[in-house]
């Protein structure tokens, strides 16, 4: 994604919605942000949910993004 | 106790040197009790009837009237008096029949450094501890405190407690809990009933090395449970820890590779507890925002739980994370890698957990 929160590659499912893939990818240019703005820059995030892991790592203000599935494939 | 009053001690060993060298260790008390000896059965018997004694402390084996002749007859007609058993026999049956006559402590005379001092900061406990919260048999101790001490000693021993008209079970076996037994509950559910038990007696009965285990799991990892199930427990019941937490963060920050702790309790009001940084108030605004962000973000994409956050940086890395209802943000070396980010952090909450 770039630094606007738009999606220049992905590799997920076309069935996977795009307005999720937005969502995540947004929230993570926004924790990047966030971070910065705490005097605590980041340069790569990873968020552990139960059924889902999300990696992200900053690139020059835009995000790139992993998603791996902990216990199906479903939601990647 | 009241101001001014000292508890008095009854030393019962008849070895006169033992007894002198015992009566040098008890001075170190910080609560100063009077301390009285004496070496024979009947004598000590003799000084219990003239005036009341808060603790005995009673060697087993002796001529004529040994230990447990003495602490079965002490345990009847002195049903208050807190009674310590000691031995230098190492053997089970002692130990089981001290138990199963009611005995506050059993105790190998110590001999390191370091089992002196444990033995003097039981017997303080003993001496301070009024009737409220802990079991019958050891007061001073909870549950999981004689659990550690039978496992760590890698004893076998069956533990029967009692909690009003419920009684369980536990059984041990050289070192590791192998089986219990709560009502209908039978294993590692009947385990975690039983310590839930926040009062009650119990007494220690012969191991049973026959008993199928049912439970594999090490004995750390039980109680690691069970105190992460009090916790949660008392997080619903709505138990202030605030105490707990200002005291346990400074340990926290001792750990290899830390930067900074935080520790915080939900809402606003509730003052972070920090060590290693100069502005706590807006490391925490940022923890509970990104904490409220993927919370948030779950509940849109459906990804349960949030469990962590990993952040590394080229100044610090950082994890949130969360034990009960405290949340927590730590910081760590910028190069410490993920792994030992994660690693360190499962440490810190163990260690918060026990």
């Amino acid at each position: 994604m770039d630094r606007e929160g738009k999606v220049l590659v992905r590799t997920l499912p076309s069935s996977y919605p795009t307005e999720l893939v937005e969502e995540i990818g947004e929230q993570m240019i926004a924790a990047f942000r966030e971070a910065t703005a705490a005097q605590l820059p980041l340069s790569e995030i990873v968020v552990n949910y139960s059924s889902l892991k999300i990696t992200a790592r900053e690139l020059r203000g835009g995000v790139i993004v992993f998603l791996a599935a902990k216990v199906s494939t479903e939601r990647e | 106790m009241s101001m001014g009053t000292r508890h008095k001690v009854l030393l019962l060993d008849d070895d006169v040197d033992l007894l002198d060298m015992y009566r040098q260790l008890l001075t170190q008390l910080p609560s100063q009790p009077e301390i009285y000896t004496a070496t024979s059965g009947p004598r000590a018997m003799a000084m219990l009837e003239a005036e009341p004694f808060r603790l005995l402390i009673c060697d087993l084996k002796m001529p004529k009237m040994d230990g447990l002749q003495v602490l079965s007859i002490v345990r009847r007609k002195h049903p208050e008096l807190r009674t310590v058993a000691l031995t230098s026999v190492a053997d089970e049956q002692f130990r089981s029949r001290a138990y199963a006559l009611g005995v506050d402590l059993f105790w190998y005379k110590p001999a390191t450094e370091q089992e002196i001092k444990m033995f003097l900061e039981c017997l303080e406990s003993l001496l301070g501890r009024e009737a409220d919260d802990g079991f019958r048999g050891v007061q001073s101790k909870s549950l999981v405190d004689i659990i550690q001490l039978e496992c760590i000693s890698q004893s076998s021993s069956t533990l029967r407690i009692t909690n009003g008209g419920h009684t369980g079970k536990i059984w041990i076996q050289d070192g590791e809990v192998i089986d219990a037994e709560a009502g209908d509950l039978l294993g590692e559910p009947a385990f975690h009933k039983i310590l839930s038990w926040r009062a009650g007696g119990f007494e220690s009965l012969p191991a049973e090395p026959s008993r199928e285990r049912t439970i594999l799991k090490s004995y750390n990892g039980l109680l690691l449970e069970t105190a992460q199930a009090i916790d949660e427990k008392r997080a619903v019941n709505g138990d202030t820890t605030a105490p707990a937490i200002a005291s346990a963060v400074p340990q926290l920050s001792q750990i290899e590779g830390i930067e900074f702790v935080l520790a915080m309790k939900p809402g606003q009001e509730n003052p972070p507890m920090a060590r290693g940084l100069e502005n706590p108030q807006r490391m925490a605004e940022w923890s509970r925002q990104t904490f409220a962000r993927f919370r948030g973000l779950s509940d849109r994409i459906h990804a349960g739980p949030l469990e962590q956050f990993e952040g590394l940086g080229p100044q610090r890395n950082i994890s949130l994370t969360t034990h009960g209802e405290t949340e927590f943000c730590l910081g760590w070396k910028h190069s410490m890698n993920l792994d030992e980010v994660r690693e360190m952090t499962k440490k810190i909450i163990t260690l918060w957990a026990s």
